[in-house]
């Protein structure tokens, strides 16, 4: 009889890279489900879009590289993709907005690249920055929670506003985002960018219905969410505790700093740690391992860098939001921290003492 | 802040990066006893079963062997001998499939038992009396080798003359299943102290650190019993994780030191042994038991009885997992050693050694064969499991691109390959498996950069040999003429001397040239006369050849004429000869003074000139000769200053005198008188002419048979 051979070990830890990818994206559903409640179900239209698009996108362009199809749709890497850039999307964008977006991060932020592995870009957030820069009007389409929304959605009017950007009753997108009293409103951070811009204070501005709570109307809740969802992940070890940490107090740290010095004109920091796309970046987008530092001590200057990066465009950049672009510099930064953060390998001197 | 020492005393335990925490699986066989198997019907016992060469064979096919007589004799430091693991006869020396990952056929002696277990003589030592050397030579001469897995051989390990700080007693056992340690020190407790007991007197340690691992709390407690005589030996009970049993990662739990890179453990003061090893050591010293068997755990779900067992080094693989119960199922694994860093068997018939802590035969669901590999997705948990703290993802990708400066500078070389990294690994990648190929790869290329270089040394050397050489000679010479120039200074005053000594040498050189001159005419005039012989040969040949056809006609007439014409021929061209030499001779003869004259200047010019003179002279001697016997006196007289071309000379002009005679009584034909007449101007003319006469002849005889 013959036996099989095979190289050591011969035991290996039950966890696949496909179940990775799946843990992640399940992470994701108290998120999207918070979004849904409070912001409308626009978020789950745009999820469909995009995970379609996406498996339709890979398996092109597998079909093209003469690679087997199949087993790359299983490892649910393009299906996490979709979802991450559907929930950064505003709601009731066009259709077309996030298929381009998808197709985008698939073929060429991702296979081009090599595939699974060996982008050098997160391809959400390449896509996300791709669609701000192209379409920048229907990239801040946000709608304010349903709570200080003047006409409420039913499902069939998320699907008629998506996709002819107008709902079934005839309301367009403009009309949908003012509030009762007529003021159109976007997300809270915008919206204090546009008031500080104006000359009002920090006070002045919070009054506003939008900044309910102290990080915005509904945006706190959609943070905890993924906070949970962060945690989640934290607990089954599947991303290290270094880069959301890294970026929660680098940006916290900055923004209490940045507040004492000038309580009027920046917000504090919880209003940073709770608003916009924070816990989203910092657990589920910067931790993507394949364009993410990979050694300890990188992780914590990646984290840290992307904090910073945040903060700075946040109160003194163009964006209201800037995790897409943070994220992409400090991508880039990536291969560098790599090799200036190697670890002490076992029975060697630290560098600094070779040199 | 006390002292590593007085740290260690107290208990402490430091920790190692990295490492996994596999499911243990131990509980199989580590609650059994350890079983007896009874003789196999064959023992493979190969030559080698340790890191190192082989000994010198001490028996042939056909040999009884006793229990314990050794099989080989170590003949050198890095050679350990083998045993008879019971009393038997020697089948076979041969090639067989060896228990290593290459399954390449190492010398195998093939054993058959006679089930008698016949002991060779035994003699114990008492190792308090018995001095280092002895203890070496018995723990050599026993055959034994590191048991924890490398086979290192032992008395090396032992006798290293670098003082020892710390003993360190490797009983953690850290793989999956495995749990012979376990059962030995269950078992052995008191042997096992014993033996370090003798290594302790041979390394003479400050303490002992027997580290085990947590999950083996009764060889704890029993080696914790055995240790209590002894204060200076120190059971520490390490953390279960793998790989704690690795050499470096113990000596970092157990006394926070790291081995530096490149180093062994010895350089920092720390020996460590296997705690089967101790045992051994006792058995050969207190008992004079070599290294005959070990304990094996045989595990795995395709056996319906896992348990340990005491085999006889040589047992086949196969007749273990039959004594346990083997089921195999379709695409049977078969491990050799543990599931983290055991290798997979394809042949049955690899017997036990030294270094076989395991063999594991796992159902395909208990240790999942490995799935399709998929992309790193550079997720670094293989970073984080490391215990050497490497980078395995950008390993794996230098490995894959055969980029072997970036291996080097991301420290391929310490990867000790425990496979912590592909354990973990989400995309299923053997990154062990690249590593190796790598690491085999770079070993490849350094052997060929040292030909390389070895090769540019050697042809270096050779080119400098030669320029040297070159020099050396270019200098002697200069030298010697620098000697002669300055010699001949020196004698510059002596002038006259050596005016006196070079006119003797001339004379003399005058003398010898004068003796070899006629010599040398001599030669010449026998070289002439030769030519003139072949010549008359080849035209009397041509002349035979043409007449046969005249001969059935008149037989002598033809011949007569033949002859004639001979003659005739051969007169011609003496006349056509002396004709030339006519010519020749004035010149000869004008030359001849101006030549003695110059002789005087120069001894060997003028020898030349007379010899030339002299041949001259003889030529036209001989001429004078052949036309008349008269002119004898003449050529005499031309010779008188050499005897012995006179005599020559004389000699020809006798024999041409008698051919003249001869040609005299000849009947001479009026045609052939006439063709000699022609002949005179040229002797080809007359060979013409002497081939019509025949022609001429031979019609005649024609017409006159007619």
């Amino acid at each position: 009889m013959s036996f099989k051979i095979a190289s050591s070990p011969h035991q290996r830890i039950s966890r696949s890279t496909a179940q990775i990818m799946r843990i992640v994206t399940l992470a994701c559903l108290p998120g999207i489900a918070v979004q849904a409640v409070l912001f409308g179900y626009g978020v789950l239209i745009q999820l469909l879009l995009a995970i379609v698009t996406a498996w339709l996108s890979e398996a092109a362009v597998l079909k093209l590289r003469g690679k087997a199809v199949l087993p790359s749709l299983k490892d649910n890497s393009a299906l996490l993709t979709a979802v991450l850039l559907a929930i950064s999307i505003p709601p009731y964008a066009p259709w077309w907005l996030v298929v381009i977006g998808t197709a985008f991060a698939i073929i060429i932020v991702k296979q081009l690249y090599g595939g699974l592995g060996n982008n050098l870009f997160n391809p959400a957030m390449a896509a996300y920055v791709l669609l701000l820069i192209s379409f920048p009007l229907q990239m801040t389409q946000w709608l304010p929670p349903l709570s200080l929304q003047s006409v409420s959605l039913t499902p069939l009017d998320a699907l008629c506003t998506v996709f002819s950007q107008y709902s079934c009753s005839g309301f367009s997108l403009s009309q949908l985002q003012s509030s009762i009293d007529g003021i159109t409103m976007a997300t809270p951070l915008d919206t204090l960018r546009t008031d500080l811009n104006r000359g009002l204070t920090l006070d002045e501005s919070l009054q506003k219905p939008v900044f309910y709570g102290f990080a915005g109307a509904g945006w706190l809740w959609v943070n905890l969410a993924y906070l949970a969802g962060g945690l989640l992940l934290l607990q089954q070890k599947i991303i290290s505790w270094r880069i959301p940490l890294a970026i929660l107090s680098s940006l916290f740290v900055l923004s209490s700093i940045a507040s004492l010095a000038s309580s009027d004109t920046v917000a504090g920091p919880l209003f940073h740690l709770f608003s916009g796309g924070t816990m989203l970046a910092a657990f589920f987008i910067a931790t993507d391992p394949v364009s993410a530092s990979t050694t300890n001590k990188g992780r914590l200057l990646y984290g840290g860098l992307i904090g910073l990066l945040v903060f700075l465009i946040r109160n003194f950049g163009g964006y209201p939001d800037a995790y897409a672009f943070a994220v992409l510099l400090a991508n880039m930064v990536v291969p560098l921290i790599d090799y200036y953060t190697r670890p002490r390998t076992y029975g060697h001197r630290p560098r600094s003492e070779l040199k | 802040m006390p002292s590593l020492f007085q740290q260690i005393q107290a208990g402490v335990i430091w920790d190692f990066h990295g490492g996994v925490h596999p499911p243990p699986r131990k509980q199989q066989t580590s609650q059994k006893p350890v079983a007896v198997m009874p003789l196999p019907d064959r023992l493979y016992i190969p030559l080698r079963q340790h890191i190192g060469v082989a000994g010198q064979l001490l028996v042939k096919p056909g040999d009884q062997v006793l229990k314990g007589q050794p099989l080989t004799a170590a003949d050198n430091s890095m050679a350990v001998p083998v045993h008879a693991p019971t009393s038997g006869i020697v089948r076979a020396i041969m090639p067989h499939t060896s228990p290593h990952p290459s399954a390449l056929p190492e010398l195998t002696l093939l054993l058959e038992p006679d089930g008698l277990e016949q002991w060779r003589p035994r003699e114990p030592l008492n190792f308090a009396t018995s001095d280092k050397m002895t203890l070496l030579n018995r723990i050599q001469d026993s055959g034994i080798a590191g048991m924890g897995g490398a086979g290192f051989p032992t008395h090396l390990k032992s006798g290293v003359t670098q003082p020892v700080d710390y003993l360190i007693i490797n009983a953690v056992e850290c793989e999956p299943y495995i749990s012979a340690d376990d059962l030995l020190m269950q078992e052995a407790a008191t042997t096992i102290v014993k033996g370090i007991d003798i290594l302790c007197r041979l390394l003479n340690p400050k303490a002992v650190l027997i580290g085990i691992e947590d999950d083996k709390p009764i060889a704890a407690a029993a080696m914790m019993a055995a240790c209590n005589q002894r204060e200076n030996y120190l059971v520490r009970t390490v953390p279960t994780k793998y790989p704690s049993g690795g050499e470096k990662q113990l000596i970092q739990l157990l006394t926070n030191k790291e081995v530096p890179n490149g180093r062994r453990p010895v350089d920092i003061g720390i020996v460590m042994q296997n705690v089967g090893t101790a045992f051994a050591i006792a058995q050969a010293v207190l008992d004079d038991q070599p290294l005959l068997s070990r304990i094996v755990t045989v595990a795995g779900d395709t056996l319906s009885q896992p348990q340990n067992v005491l085999a006889l080094l040589g047992t086949p693989v196969s007749a273990l997992l039959d004594f346990c119960g083997f089921q195999p199922e379709s695409s049977q694994r078969v491990i050799m050693g543990g599931p983290m860093m055991g290798f997979a068997l394809a042949d049955l018939s690899v017997p036990v050694v030294k270094t076989t802590n395991c063999i594991l035969a796992p159902s395909a669901q208990e240790l999942p064969a490995d799935t399709k590999e998929m992309p790193c997705i550079r997720c670094s948990s293989c970073a984080d499991a490391c215990p050497a703290s490497l980078l395995p993802q950008q390993l794996l990708w230098y490995s894959k691109a055969k980029d072997t400066n970036k291996l080097a500078e991301y420290n391929l070389a310490d990867c000790i390959e425990c496979g912590a990294c592909a354990y973990v690994c989400p995309s299923e990648i053997p990154l062990v498996q690249y590593y190796r190929v790598a690491k085999a790869e770079i070993r490849e290329q350094q052997r060929e950069a040292l030909k390389a270089e070895q090769a540019k040394a050697r042809f270096e050397a050779r080119n400098a040999r030669l320029e040297r050489e070159k020099q050396q000679r270019a200098e002697r010479n200069q030298q010697l003429a620098a000697a002669r120039q300055q010699q001949q200074l020196a004698s510059g005053a002596s002038d006259a001397v050596a005016d006196a000594l070079a006119r003797i040498k001339a004379r003399q050189a005058q003398q010898t040239d004068g003796a070899a001159g006629p010599d040398k005419a001599v030669i010449q005039a026998e070289r002439e006369q030769k030519k003139q012989q072949a010549r008359e040969y080849q035209q009397q040949k041509a002349a035979a050849n043409t007449e046969p056809a005249a001969q059935p006609a008149s037989d002598a007439d033809s011949k007569a004429a033949a002859v004639a014409a001979a003659v005739a021929r051969a007169k011609a061209k003496k006349a056509a000869d002396s004709v030339k030499t006519d010519d020749a001779i004035s010149p000869a003869t004008a030359t001849d003074k101006p030549a003695a004259d110059s002789s005087t200047t120069d001894p060997r010019q003028a020898a030349i000139a007379a010899a030339i003179a002299r041949a001259k002279a003889k030529k036209a001697g001989a001429t004078e000769v052949a036309t008349s016997p008269a002119p004898e006196i003449s050529t005499a007289d031309t010779s008188t200053t050499d005897p012995r071309k006179a005599a020559v000379a004389a000699a020809l002009a006798r024999a041409k005198a008698k051919k003249a005679a001869g040609h005299a009584t000849s009947p001479e034909p009026a045609t052939d008188a006439a063709a000699a007449e022609q002949a005179i101007e040229d002797p080809r003319k007359a060979a013409i002419a002497a081939a019509i006469a025949r022609a001429k002849a031979k019609k005649q005889a024609d017409s006159e048979n007619s």
